[in-house]
């Protein structure tokens, strides 16, 4: 049965705090670019920038995008052809501090390809993680800067995030037993 | 039957059905049908249960690629023999355009020769038109019609006689041995290149077409020469509506042509072409369901004299390539009653006296072959074949006896089924399967004639 | 996708998905690194057995791209001219590890040969094959026409209403082939113009307008005017009397380019006759996608590439 871990309210105390934990390891919001990664990601990211904006009025150069990582994961020839969403990349991103931005943090295998593509539009001085759950089980090196919600969990249990902006409704909620999640992805 | 036979005894064919319904038995004995009637019986014949199957003269085809001399990779007299008689024919007329062309008497001869050392069918050479099927000047045509071959079919076949003048001296020419010109009719210069039918759907699968004009121009041209000349005519592969026009109205005005549609093209349509798949490239192409329609119907009002293969085998390399680069040609023996069974018997059009008339008496009297064609009297030659027409398969690569495997019919269901056929009283096929040539050539040397 | 044989069966939305990702793929080409890491490992073959230098180097900068390996195979002057069959061929590039083939053949139907035939498992592209098909200039063209028309706003769009003449030899062209079933599947109204002799002799089942001359087709001010090329083997087979004939009649010249809409686009699929199907003004207006058209052959390219080698071959 499904167990609601984060209601829309939480996941927005939790994304208001993510973003002054980014202004303040970024010592304010000068060369910040906020990158979203499809497709929950983007829509974190946005809001990310706008709670920025809110919080430091003065800060309008806040670039926020998005960075599709399909051409870079390593499990393409695995699985069924995945249709690739946009990239936008604002600008140069040359000498920025790049938060890329995820929904759910698992194996550690999106934010890799992530890391790749981002090399090919530029080279950040900094580039940090944002994500609003963090659920363990890494399979690389890699680890998040920013973390909504620790959510420790077994591989078998799955991770339910709905967006507002993209499902109509908005929770994070644990189901046990096996299965992956709605839409299929591997890192939730 | 019994594998201890006595080579030469007579068979006694119990309960078959003759072509016009009626129930018989048969003997055979000394390469002749001695006797037909009921409660027949036989001291030492060998008795074959024809419960359910029906008795036709043995099957004649008028045209027949055997590739021996030359290209024996396809096929050779003798494998071409068997497929032939596996398909329940007793003799097949072998096409000129071997290596060397059977265009002297020398070349006829050895093909005879070989036919007869084979011994499943009656091997009729024809000869060559024009030299080296160059379409250039007449070949020796006196020479193979009285060298011992008695040629009198004469064709270019795979190349039309498209000269106008050639064509007219040739039709005169034969007429000094009651000869025939069996004319492929395509016009050259309308068919350069040409692939399939052309149509809407040369149009789409990017073809270069082979336009009913090409075929239907000849056929009109010939008609008119051989009126003018007074001569004997035979159309080879009639594949459109609109030849089936040309060669009644021929008819209608008592013009001497004969002509011949293939199993194929009375069966297949173009659509086949939709894949590339060579099997279903052939020449004359494939063409519309009209055009089906129209041959079946000549066919049935006799505007269509009779039904020939164009048995054409080619070695695998041939058809497993690309649709421009594979060679023109299907085997047809093994398939064809079958074929005409599912296009003409099952569509209600012909009966079986007429698959008779259609497949042996026809195709032996144009053809002027002897011992062939007689239908099932007492008296005349032993050439039968047992079918049985309620079997159903599906058709495969061990139907096929030839070496060719390039029939458009693999894994097609196709009606009835040869189970045996007798030639000069022996049996070439029994129980559905081909006798070994070990044993065809145990037969008695008269028999084997 | 397995094989991408022709546009004929292609459907609208897997088109339109097709030219979305090929839009993700020319983005690319504005980046600081003009490559993808997707295909890194796999082997794309280019399979020509006849020249075509330009649509060999457009496939080859597209895989490029892409990271994958490309071997060329070119068939002039090597054992193929020598009567190698085209099945050992497959066999051959199957064993040296092909993962997609791109084939250029002359005989229509070939790539379709080479995917039904069980010789090689790999995903073939058809890059024009005789007077059948050339799927992936169709492509580029649809994709052209659409980036004219919609910009940036392009994606998950069709062309729908869309008025497009094609003219010249028709009957020889597997680009007209193509553009036809794609083109329609898209929304867009076809009508070819060509001398009689240069259209084929059935074409009731196109969905296309047919006519014989330019001048009423350029007053109906189609929106798109694509200009095919003429051979010059042509003329030499009683197509048409000679070139200045063929030129008055169905070329796009100075005159007839002037008349159209100012928002009208010229096309031609290159290379170009300048003089005989075209003027070089109209060739080298602001109307004219040629360049273009070479631009986005290579995203067009890379996305077919994309589909047809990223996913597991059991599943698509």
């Amino acid at each position: 049965m499904a167990r609601t871990v984060l209601n829309q309210a939480d996941i927005a105390r939790a994304l208001t705090r993510i973003s002054h934990e980014i202004l303040e390891s970024n010592r304010g919001p000068d060369k910040l670019v906020i990158l979203g990664i499809p497709t929950r990601g983007v829509v974190l990211a946005q809001r990310i920038a706008d709670t920025i904006a809110r919080i430091e009025p003065a800060a309008t150069d806040v670039r926020v995008g998005s960075l599709d990582v399909t051409m870079y994961r390593d499990d393409l020839a695995r699985t069924r052809t995945r249709t690739p969403s946009r990239t936008l990349v604002p600008g140069s991103i040359d000498g920025a501090t790049v938060v890329l931005v995820d929904d759910v943090l698992y194996s550690g295998r999106t934010i890799r390809a992530a890391l790749d593509a981002l090399g090919d539009h530029g080279r950040p001085t900094i580039v940090r993680l944002a994500v609003l759950v963090d659920r363990g089980h890494r399979e690389l090196p890699i680890r998040a800067d920013f973390v909504g919600k620790n959510l420790p969990s077994s591989t078998d249990e799955r991770i339910n995030l709905h967006l507002l902006e993209v499902d109509g409704d908005e929770f994070v909620s644990i189901d046990g037993g096996g299965g992956i999640d709605h839409d299929g992805e591997d890192a939730r | 039957m019994p594998s201890d036979r006595i080579p030469g005894t007579p068979w006694l064919i119990r309960g078959a059905a003759l072509p016009d319904g009626t129930r018989a038995d048969l003997v055979l004995a000394e390469g002749r049908i001695a006797e037909i009637g009921s409660g027949l019986s036989r001291a030492g014949a060998t008795t074959v249960d024809a419960d359910g199957l029906i008795v036709l003269p043995g099957l004649v085809d008028l045209h027949t690629h055997l590739r021996e001399p030359g290209y024996e990779q396809s096929e050779t007299i003798l494998t071409g023999s068997q497929a032939a008689a596996v398909g329940g024919f007793t003799s097949v007329f072998a096409m000129a355009n071997t290596s060397p062309v059977q265009d002297t008497a020398g070349v006829v001869e050895q093909v005879l020769a070989l036919g007869e050392q084979a011994g499943y069918v009656t091997v009729q050479p024809i000869g060559a038109v024009t030299v080296g099927l160059a379409g250039d000047r007449l070949a020796e045509l006196g020479a193979m019609a009285t060298s011992r071959a008695r040629v009198r079919v004469f064709s270019d076949d795979g190349f039309c006689v498209s000269d106008p003048l050639l064509m007219r001296r040739a039709l005169e020419y034969v007429k000094a041995f009651d000869g025939v010109i069996a004319q492929h009719a395509q016009e050259p210069r309308l068919t350069e290149k040409a692939q399939m039918n052309e149509g809407a759907l040369s149009s789409e699968l990017g073809l270069t077409g082979w336009p009913a004009v090409a075929e239907e121009s000849i056929i009109a041209r010939d008609v008119l020469l051989a009126e003018h000349v007074g001569s004997r005519l035979h159309v080879c592969h009639v594949s459109t509506a609109g030849s089936v026009d040309v060669i009644r109205w021929a008819k209608a005005r008592g013009i001497n042509v004969t002509a011949e549609a293939t199993p194929h093209h009375l069966l297949l349509t173009e659509d086949l072409v939709r894949g590339y798949d060579a099997r279903f490239k052939v020449n004359p192409p494939l063409r519309r369901r009209e055009d089906v329609e129209a041959l079946r119907e000549g066919l049935a009002d006799g505007t269509i004299d009779i039904v020939a293969t164009d048995h054409a085998p080619h070695p695998v390399e041939s058809k497993d390539c690309e649709w421009d680069a594979a060679a023109n040609g299907m085997v047809g023996l093994e398939s064809a009653l079958s074929v005409v069974h599912a296009a003409m018997v099952e569509s209600g059009m012909l009966g079986w006296s007429d698959i008779a008339r259609v497949l042996s008496a026809a195709p032996a009297r144009i053809g002027r072959v002897t011992g062939q064609g007689q239908g099932i009297v007492v008296g005349g030659p032993a050439e039968l074949t047992l079918y049985d027409p309620a079997a159903s398969r599906v058709f495969g690569r061990a139907d096929l006896a030839g070496k060719g495997a390039n029939s458009p019919y693999l894994s097609m269901t196709l009606p009835g089924r040869v189970l045996a056929t007798f030639h000069r009283g022996y049996a070439t096929v029994l129980d559905g399967a081909l006798r070994p040539a070990g044993e065809i050539r145990s037969e008695p040397e008269d028999n084997r004639g | 996708m397995k094989h991408l044989l022709s546009t004929k069966g292609l459907g609208r939305a897997e088109a339109i998905g097709l030219l979305d990702i090929a839009e993700d793929m020319a983005d690319v080409a504005n980046r600081e690194v003009k490559k993808l890491p997707t295909l890194r490992g796999k082997t794309v073959v280019n399979l020509f057995f006849e020249d075509s230098t330009r649509t060999r180097i457009s496939f080859e900068a597209a895989a490029k791209r892409l990271s994958a390996d490309v071997i060329n195979f070119s068939a002039k002057g090597s054992s193929v001219s020598k009567g190698e069959s085209l099945k050992d061929t497959a066999q051959t590039l199957a064993a040296m590890g092909a993962d997609g083939v791109v084939i250029r053949h002359p005989a229509s139907g070939a790539p379709e040969v080479l995917a039904a035939s069980g010789w090689i498992d790999a995903g073939i592209i058809n890059a024009g094959d005789g007077t059948h098909e050339h799927p992936t200039q169709a492509l580029l063209d649809a994709f052209t026409i659409r980036r004219r028309l919609h910009g940036t706003a392009s994606r998950g769009t069709g062309l729908d209403g869309v008025r497009v003449t094609i003219v010249g030899d028709v009957l020889h062209s597997r680009v007209a082939r193509s553009n036809l079933w794609l083109l329609t599947t898209l929304g867009a109204e076809v009508t070819f113009v060509a001398p009689p002799t240069l259209l084929p002799m059935d074409m009731s089942g196109w969905p296309a307008a047919v006519g014989f001359d330019l001048d009423a087709a350029i007053a109906a001010k189609p929106d798109v005017i694509m200009m095919l090329r003429i051979q010059a083997e042509r003329m030499n087979a009683a197509f048409f009397p000679n070139s200045r004939e063929y030129s008055r009649r169905w070329g796009l010249d100075d005159v007839r380019f002037a008349r159209l809409a100012p928002a009208s686009i010229v096309m031609h699929p290159g290379p170009m006759n300048r003089g005989l199907e075209i003027s070089s003004e109209a060739a080298d207006s602001a109307a004219s996608t040629v360049l273009e058209q070479v631009a986005n052959g290579v995203s067009v390219r890379m996305a077919a590439l994309y589909l047809l080698m990223s996913g597991d071959r059991e599943d698509s």
